[in-house]
């Protein structure tokens, strides 16, 4: 019965390298994936047993670990409340984390690869390994008169610095206060948590990068631009703007926003057209340049492409296949072109530079536990969207705008401000949505903004970019250039 | 030196007893196992734990005295199985005590006490157990009375006064506060049973019979225990819902009719009658699909997150383990029992759950060693069952946690929290240790035993 025990002996050893096998790959190959499986808490554990790094702005921490006397042992705690929401986000033990402090999760928990030589020496002299701290491009100021500005409105304030692209405000409303969600509270937790999903005025919700709006009037500064790019127009050019417009191939037709035509005999020229907002004159500009022209324009700016500022944006778009009378539409921001606030300040803030427009950037740099930098964020072109005489022509047409034109109220006396309204129907018998961008000063820009707020336009007709966000957008301004 | 030995015409071979290399390992056993303690300690609460002397001295002598035991009445005996075996019930000890503390339970609470006082009386079972079975072959002279005792042990749950159902299973049963799986001792019986019934019936199994499409066929007569192991085992996954003993129990008498018989065909027939039981079963029973849903993918949100939890236990403990009381093992449910194995690789690593594999592999070993040189065919078959059972149940648990089978519920020898397996395991070990010492004994040195043996040893036929 030897040799059977034997050939058994080979069974069994076969048995026990299965489970060898089994434990290795799980233990080796898959625990990567094991740990970085969304809502392990044994991951999140070992995660509240280090100290988190801070997230700063201008030196100041608005997301930063204390020491807690519990389980967790880190508390996360946001000192300025519900001033940096959008840009940190939250961090908690049951709902996980968002925003900044989920992207750049791995550097402020001290995990991540690039912290590798840093982390083999703490461990060499026994220091407790503490994660590395993001420090963020908005600007204290312009964030606090961002969000004042804004106040209760429902909206979204984006704040870019033209000649970089990096991100000097961020504000979205209504938001939230992170501290409700980092507590170790878990009930309590779970009851904010609970409240903030069930609000229908979505506090989660980034207005600012997440919401696509029709731009409305703001989206004529690209046709525009499309426009004296082709080379057949100069803002002097004269074009047609009748008090209404027989949409092609149908039987509606399209108004102004105020009764009668937009200059005398039903014609104007393009750079009275932006400024007194004519809807006519963009309709038919853009049908005459085509729809492939406003396409690449708008692309150009940074329509239909993916962004990561670290935090993905949704792509703004510009529909394809329109019959004329959808062209028409969209020339004026209407129809189904949709836009977030970033894109609009990416529009101006290109202008602003000579056409060049700057890929946005929220984090500026990662510095470890003594403040040495371990990354940095480069500026880096998005795209030369027009030529710096083009730019230079719109920057004329957007100053026409707020000097005598609809954006007069976004006027600061001593700085040339260039900027465009929009009030953008969304909808029969809705208020319209009010927009606003600019920047300054137009000599030397030093900040491009867009405000939206969402039903803003209850003034009626264009009055509501004017008249709702221009005032918004002069405060942010203003606390940009520092007055 | 060869031409030395040539000269003589006996050679007179006294095989060393090795109890002084037994004593050394188990010295080196419970040091492990009261540094493991200490460890847990010093992460837990920062101090040593108050008992460590006195704990560390009553383990030893315990085992002390369990060695001096084995000296005096199994002086032959394997060397290795005692210290393996007590390392691998202090390490479970340990982890138990563990567990406890992250429940808030103190010293003096909670499982571990349990668990130490079933070690103390596996303990006593054990040495009473290799005082009163001075020869393993007597115990095969009780054959039917073991398979008695073995099938009504296995049934004892399915009555409705004594029977317990817990998860799902119905394979406890209860007296009071105490509950005990007696399908660990019913294992032990039946594994008697099929080894005194092969011993008798081998040349009928394997020699009588017609080959059929050149296959060999043993005759219907012959093959009534299979049927009857088939549906004993296919009566516990439908009665009590316990995959994990039906599997073992199958797989321990097809093993062993294989190793008597010495036909492979008994293999196909039993792994076809196998995978048949487990289809039908597949498609009868839902909660035998609800595992097999759970194997294929453990992180399904509809179904128990169990698994994924050890999974990720063990993914948290990587290659060298958080460290014993500083991971998170009690966030996966039934840390202490039915998952101590994902336990040991949180804390652990994979390099400390590959050790304690590799203990119960040399367990394994040793017990098919002791098989391969026990002199009579009774005492081959037991030994092989005895360590091949502990081979299959160590993959069924292991490989149930990762995903090599499905899950079934199955204890972890020695480790796990519970004293019908604690029991069990000693039991084995203890048969293990008598049949090796028989093996290993010089054969003048006891005319009594020798004068039982002699008349087997002849007839076992060692290919």
């Amino acid at each position: 019965m030897n040799a059977p025990i034997r050939r058994l002996g080979l069974v069994v050893a076969a048995m026990f390298c299965a489970l060898l096998i089994a434990t290795t790959t799980i233990q080796f190959f898959q625990a990567k994936a094991l740990n970085d499986r969304p809502g392990n808490r044994r991951t999140l554990l070992s995660s509240y047993a280090r100290q988190r790094g801070s997230i700063l702005v201008g030196g100041n921490a608005v997301a930063v670990s204390k020491p807690s006397n519990d389980e967790y042992k880190w508390l996360r705690t946001y000192p300025q409340g519900t001033t940096y929401a959008a840009a940190t986000g939250y961090y908690s033990f049951l709902y996980g984390s968002s925003a900044v402090e989920s992207r750049y999760g791995s550097l402020l928990s001290g995990t991540s690869d690039q912290l590798f030589y840093r982390r083999f020496t703490d461990i060499v002299t026994g220091q407790k390994p503490q994660g590395a701290n993001v420090d963020l491009t908005l600007d204290a100021k312009v964030q606090k008169a961002a969000k004042s500005a804004l106040g209760s409105k429902v909206g979204a304030v984006v704040a870019l610095d033209p000649k970089t692209g990096a991100i000097l405000a961020m504000v979205t409303s209504p938001t939230y206060d992170p501290n409700e969600l980092s507590g170790h509270d878990l009930t309590t937790v779970q009851k904010n948590w609970t409240s903030l999903i069930k609000n229908t005025s979505r506090p989660l919700l980034n207005r600012a990068t997440s919401e696509l709006y029709p731009p409305g009037s703001t989206f004529k500064l690209i046709v525009s631009a499309a426009a004296l790019s082709s080379g057949k127009y100069t803002p002097q050019t004269s074009v047609p703007g009748p008090a209404s417009l027989r949409l092609p191939q149908t039987n509606t037709t399209l108004p102004n926003d105020f009764s009668g035509a937009c200059g005398p005999g039903g014609r104007t020229t393009l750079i009275h057209a932006l400024e007194i907002s004519c809807n006519t004159a963009f309709a038919s500009v853009g049908l005459s340049l085509g729809q492939d022209a406003v396409a690449a324009q708008a692309q150009r700016f940074g329509f239909g492409q993916q962004l990561n500022i670290p935090m993905s944006v949704a792509a703004s778009r510009f529909p394809t296949g329109l019959d004329p009378a959808q062209l028409a539409q969209s020339s004026i921001g209407q129809y189904d072109v949709q836009s977030t606030p970033l894109q609009m300040a990416m529009v101006s803030a290109g202008i602003a530079n000579g056409g060049r427009v700057m890929t946005p950037y929220l984090v500026k740099d990662v510095r470890d536990d003594n403040l040495d930098v371990i990354s940095s964020t480069d500026p880096k072109l998005f795209s030369t969207a027009v030529s710096s005489q083009v730019a230079s022509e719109l920057k004329t047409m957007m100053l026409a705008v707020v000097d005598s034109g609809t954006g007069t109220r976004a006027q600061i006396p001593g700085v040339q401000v260039a900027g465009k309204t929009g009030t953008a129907q969304h909808g029969q018998g809705l208020p319209a949505h009010a927009w606003f961008t600019a920047f300054a000063p137009a000599d030397n820009p030093k900040i491009a903004v867009a405000v939206l707020v969402e039903n803003g336009g209850k003034y009626g007709a264009e009055a509501g970019g004017g008249s709702v966000a221009a005032p918004i957008a002069k405060q942010v301004i203003e606390a940009g250039i520092g007055r | 030196m060869s031409s030395s030995f040539a000269l003589r015409t006996i050679t007179p071979h006294t095989p060393r007893t090795r109890r002084g290399v037994e004593l050394l390992l188990l010295a080196f056993a419970i040091a492990i196992v009261l540094l493991a303690y200490a460890d847990v300690g010093l992460a837990v609460d920062n101090t040593l734990p108050p008992d460590l002397l006195t704990l560390g001295i009553g383990f030893g002598v315990v085992a002390l005295a369990l060695h001096l035991l084995v000296r005096w009445q199994a002086a032959y005996a394997d060397p290795i199985l005692l210290p393996v075996a007590t390392l691998l019930n202090g390490l479970g000890l340990v982890m138990i005590h563990r567990l406890d503390l992250a429940q808030g339970h103190h010293i003096g609470q909670g499982a571990a006490v349990r668990q130490l006082l079933w070690t103390g009386i596996s303990v006593l079972v054990a040495g009473v157990l290799l005082v009163v079975v001075r020869d393993h072959r007597r115990l095969g002279q009780y054959t039917f009375t073991f398979a008695l005792a073995g099938l009504v042990l296995l049934l004892l749950p399915l009555t409705p006064i004594l029977g317990r159902n817990i998860n799902g299973s119905r394979i406890w049963i209860g007296l009071g506060p105490l509950s005990f799986q007696p399908s660990e001792l019913s294992k032990i019986c039946v594994i008697i049973f099929f080894s005194g019934y092969l011993v008798q019936k081998r040349d009928a199994l394997s020699l009588v019979g017609r080959r059929i499409l050149g296959f060999p066929l043993p005759r219907a007569r012959d093959l009534g225990p299979i049927i009857i192991a088939w549906l004993a085992s296919l009566a516990v996954l439908v009665f009590e819902s316990d995959l994990g003993t039906s599997l073992l129990f199958f797989g321990l008498f097809v093993a062993l009719l294989y190793v008597a018989t010495e036909r492979r065909s008994w293999i196909v027939i039993g792994m076809g009658l196998f995978l048949a039981g487990c289809y039908a079963a597949y498609l009868l029973f839902a909660h035998f699909q609800v595992r097999v849903d759970l194997w294929i993918n453990p992180f399904n949100p509809h179904l128990s997150d169990q698994l994924a939890l050890g999974l990720m236990g063990m993914g948290s403990g990587g290659m060298l383990g958080t460290g014993l009381g500083q991971g998170h093992p009690d966030l996966t449910y039934f840390a202490n029992s039915d998952f101590i194995i994902p336990s040991f690789g949180e804390e652990l690593g994979l390099v400390g759950l590959i050790a304690i594999i590799v203990l119960f592999a040399i367990v394994v070993e040793r017990g098919l060693r002791a098989g391969i040189a026990a002199r009579d065919g009774f005492g081959k078959l037991l030994a092989t069952g005895l360590g091949f059972s502990m081979a299959l149940q160590v993959f069924v648990v292991v490989g149930g946690v990762t995903r090599v089978i499905p899950l079934t519920g199955l204890t972890t020898p020695f480790m796990s929290a519970g004293g019908s397996s604690l029991i069990a395991n000693w039991i084995i070990i203890v048969l293990l240790l008598r049949i090796s010492d028989q093996a290993r004994r010089p054969t003048v040195d006891e005319p009594g035993a020798s004068a039982v043996g002699s008349a087997d040893t002849q007839v076992v036929k060692s290919r």
